[in-house]
């Protein structure tokens, strides 16, 4: 239905855009150059103040439908049918009524029950019709008030474009919209998973066992809800992956600015890309099946017990991932330094090996800090290769060779099927993305000033 | 020259042992650093190859499919003409065996003899059947998937050699699948099952179709939603908006967002999207707003890039003819700078095609065994469903996994192809 709905949008605007259009080229016929806009823009300006604010409505209706049914069907039922129920209870009485009325009966379904089945698919019926209906009446009303405001010195074009300026800016708001709205998501379930484990218990907390369901009468989150293990796991991963990837990525930066012919930089440069368009998954499956069992028999030869999902493993592919991301920053920051200080040094005689160390390096120092504090920002937040590498318990290790567990890690199975969404075991999970999302871009907003606090320098 | 330090000698000898030395030494430092480099980028391009190379080595196996054909009698007393749909096909398929290898009869065994083809037979000799009721009574070839451990024995992966009691399948069964062999019965003809096929519990069975439906709606959504909004907020902010600190503030905004883990808008689709705004879970809708809300970070900064490439000269000569400023933006510069955000666009859509985990927190990996017939249906996408597989434990899943990753990699070197050539044929500068 909303499908339709966008349609029949989309039909009258142009119905509209044509209507508007007619009407300014009887204009410009009669009136020839008092016309103040070109007939195309009395066209457009009908046809957006026809379109936006039905398309406004119609996701309002969208949005509001569910809801609004839902409190009708509640406020239907008989007096007492939910009292003093709880809200898990009252949702599943709500889906228990919808599956009835789609026909999904399971068990004989109480008469109160069967009823406020066919009142939600009535009412359902009616709100899709009522929303077609509304959105029309209200397209053909703006379409005659439009189409009345045109006039020979109408001002049409700077009447589009000003409606055109406010979408652009609503569009560049959608960023900061998209921002306010993880912040007040994590942030709100968070506080309702702090409400029930204190929020000491979670940062200093050394065991974390939240598949143990915190039972009614225990102390809050005895035990189960401590996120240091989990934190030290993803610290020991990353740094794994950085000890990879950094030396690869910033030798192959050097090779390519300092030693590459263009053949050489032809080849190079696809491959890091390839490495750098590979899906995460496509990591996650690689370190699955060849580098765990790799690392497990390097290291029964050398007659080490090593965990088939052992940090290591895990670590050293998500190096293999991060590699590109510092060789081509740490490539940024090294052609940054002016080619004077190059030129210069190996004037005086310096090798190419001296002039880098000694000139480009230390001049492009902060530009690779800054791609390195980025690759971390990655390492942390990279969720396939360790969902599918590394563990599942939270062990308080850094050996690289047992099996640890991260907060990406955690997130992806506290919340993977189907969990009611009041559980501490669920809320963790959000417990846990926003402290992923503060580091993250704690990491981010240092590593981009870094960044660019060093490129003003030298420009 | 004076004197003034007595500590350098006065000519300082470059020929001498002690100076070649040090060059040597200078110069071995140099060769030193150059071999690392080409050390790094030799791990670099191994570790690429070897990533190729072992998803090739395992997944080209899944491309072919070992089939049998056999000659199905459709017993009239088995399957009624009025409701072919209805009928005991179960008992056609043992018929079926019974007389291919009418030395079998042991019940035990019968069901040992059954393993072969695979589980579904049934239903494909039914729908057969319910596609043209005029089969009924008559005896037609079918051909069918043998199940999983007889198609990892043609391929080779499971070995003849292995004890008996280490494989899945006994020295029995191999006898009866060679029968077939001899028999000319089994082929191994290209496998569009795996193009064409849902999802299914058996490796032989199990496709992509459903996988790719899902990831084009949500990939369809995500451009739909994404690229205007992209532009729009692009063009505002590089053309139209005043140089403030609100404006200051979207730019940090959005260059953060670009930077925040895939998981976090996971989070947020499953909060605001699923819980708050009760949409299904699993549907490609839901999928495709998270991954334009990913995308639009990407499209804003490319399309930013090409606004500012396009030379202010070409504004100044629209404007000197009195266009107005949304004029000669839409009128010139967006027509200019369009490859560049069109090339910008695609990539960021491979890149969306990639994501994973954010589909993971929103129920998009479910186990569906139907394509998606609209944007609310529940389904999978390309990534989920390798990442569904890969923790399937039957051995012809490995293969498939990695024949889904190659079909993945497919795609985005399509995508990343068209903007190369977008990028160009298209592209000018100035």
């Amino acid at each position: 239905m909303a499908g339709y709905a966008l349609l029949l949008i989309v039909i009258v605007s142009v119905v509209g855009y044509f209507i508007g259009q007619t009407a300014g080229r009887r204009y410009v016929a009669t009136d020839g150059r008092h016309v103040h806009s070109l007939p195309g823009y009395h066209g457009a300006f009908v046809a957006v103040w026809v379109g936006v604010p039905a398309f406004v409505l119609v996701l309002l209706w969208l949005f509001l439908q569910g809801p609004v049914i839902d409190h009708m069907l509640l406020s239907s039922l008989p007096a007492g049918y939910l009292d003093g129920d709880s809200a898990s209870r009252t949702s599943l009485v709500l889906s228990e009524i919808k599956n009835v009325a789609a026909g999904r009966i399971f068990a004989e379904p109480t008469p109160d029950i069967t009823r406020a089945a066919e009142m939600y698919n009535r009412w359902e019926a009616i709100a899709r019709w009522a929303m077609l209906v509304v959105t029309l009446a209200l397209m053909i009303i703006a379409l005659v008030v439009a189409r009345g405001r045109l006039a020979v010195r109408f001002r049409a074009r700077n009447n589009f474009e000003t409606v055109l300026s406010g979408l652009m800016i609503f569009c560049s708001l959608v960023a900061i919209l998209t921002t306010v709205g993880i912040v007040a998501s994590l942030v709100f379930e968070a506080w309702e998973f702090f409400k029930r484990v204190p929020l000491h218990e979670f940062l200093f907390g050394l065991s974390w066992e939240p598949q143990i369901a915190l039972r009614a009468d225990q102390v809050a989150g005895k035990g189960a809800f401590g996120a240091i293990p989990v934190f030290t796991g993803t610290l020991l991963i990353a740094f794994i992956a950085m000890l990879v990837a950094t030396p690869i990525g910033i030798y192959t930066a050097i090779y390519l600015v300092e030693y590459a012919n263009d053949r050489v930089r032809t080849v190079v440069k696809p491959v890091m890309e390839l490495l750098a368009g590979i899906p995460t998954v496509v990591y996650g499956f690689f370190a699955v099946l060849i580098v765990a069992p790799a690392v497990r028999e390097t290291g029964s030869v050398m007659g080490i017990a090593i965990s088939p999902n052992s940090a290591l493993a895990a670590g050293a592919v998500m190096g293999i991932m991060i590699i590109p991301f510092i060789s081509s920053l740490s490539d940024d920051a090294l052609k940054a330094v002016p080619r004077t200080m190059r030129d210069g040094s190996l004037a005086l005689g310096a090798t190419r090996a001296e002039t880098m160390v000694k000139v480009m390096l230390p001049a492009a120092l902060p530009g690779i800090m800054g791609g390195v504090l980025l690759a971390l920002s990655r390492a942390i937040g990279e969720t396939m290769i360790v969902v599918m590498a590394a563990g599942l318990i939270a062990t308080l290790t850094f050996n690289p060779i047992d099996s640890v567990t991260t907060v990406t890690v955690q997130i992806v199975t506290l919340l993977i099927g189907d969990t009611e969404f009041d559980s501490p075991k669920t809320l963790a999970a959000f417990a846990l993305g926003l402290v992923l999302f503060v580091v993250t871009l704690c990491l981010n907003i240092i590593a981009l000033r870094i960044v660019q606090k060093y490129r003003e320098q030298y420009e | 020259m004076s004197t003034a330090d007595a500590s350098l000698p006065a000519k300082f000898d470059w020929s001498s042992e002690a100076a070649a030395a040090r060059r040597r030494r200078r110069h071995m430092a140099d060769r030193r650093l150059r071999l690392l480099g080409i050390g790094a980028i030799c791990i670099a391009v191994g570790l690429l190859g070897i990533l190729i190379v072992s998803l090739v080595a395992n997944g080209y196996r899944s491309f072919v499919q070992t089939m049998v054909t056999v000659p199905v009698y459709v017993d009239p007393q088995y399957v009624s003409e009025d409701d072919p749909s209805k009928g005991n096909y179960r008992a056609i398929v043992k018929d079926t065996l019974a007389q291919l290898f009418p030395e079998v009869t042991d019940p035990r065994q019968q069901r040992d003899l059954g393993q072969l083809l695979t589980n579904n037979t049934q239903y494909m000799i039914r729908d057969r059947v319910v596609a043209d009721p005029a089969l009924i009574g008559t005896t037609f070839d079918i051909t069918v998937p043998v199940s999983d451990p007889f198609d990892q024995l043609e391929k080779g992966v499971l070995s003849r050699d292995l004890p008996e009691d280490q494989r899945k399948i006994d020295d029995q069964q191999i006898g009866w699948y060679d029968q077939l062999v001899e028999e000319g019965r089994i082929s191994t003809p290209f496998n569009w099952g795996l193009f064409f096929n849902s999802d299914s519990r058996f490796p032989e069975l199990a496709g992509l179709a459903g996988a790719i439906v899902g990831s084009f709606y949500a990939l369809l959504v995500c451009f739909l939603i994404s690229f205007p909004v992209g532009i729009a907020a692009a063009v505002y902010l590089e053309e139209f908006a005043p140089k403030n600190r609100w404006t200051d503030l979207v730019e940090v905004n959005i260059n953060n967002l670009a930077a925040v883990p895939s998981i976090v808008f996971g989070l947020l689709g499953l909060a605001v999207f699923l819980n708050f705004f009760g949409l299904p879970r699993s549907a490609p809708l839901v999928g495709g707003m998270v991954l334009s809300l990913m995308t639009l970070p990407t499209i804003i900064i490319v399309t930013r890039a090409s606004l500012k490439a396009v030379p202010p000269s070409i504004r100044e000569a629209g404007l000197g003819m009195g266009a107005s400023r949304h004029q000669v933006v839409m009128h010139h510069v967006l027509p200019l700078a369009l490859p560049g955000i069109l090339t910008g666009t695609i990539i960021g859509l491979a890149q969306a095609l990639g994501e994973t985990a954010p589909l993971l927190l929103i129920g998009m990996n479910a186990f569906i065994t139907s394509p998606p017939g609209g944007l609310l249906d529940a389904s999978t996408a390309l990534p989920t469903q390798i990442f569904i597989w890969a923790d399937s434990p039957e051995r012809g899943f490995v293969d498939r996994t990695s024949a889904a990753i190659l079909v993945l990699l497919g795609f985005l070197i399509i995508m990343n192809g068209i903007a190369i050539f977008l990028r160009q044929r298209l592209e000018r500068t100035w």
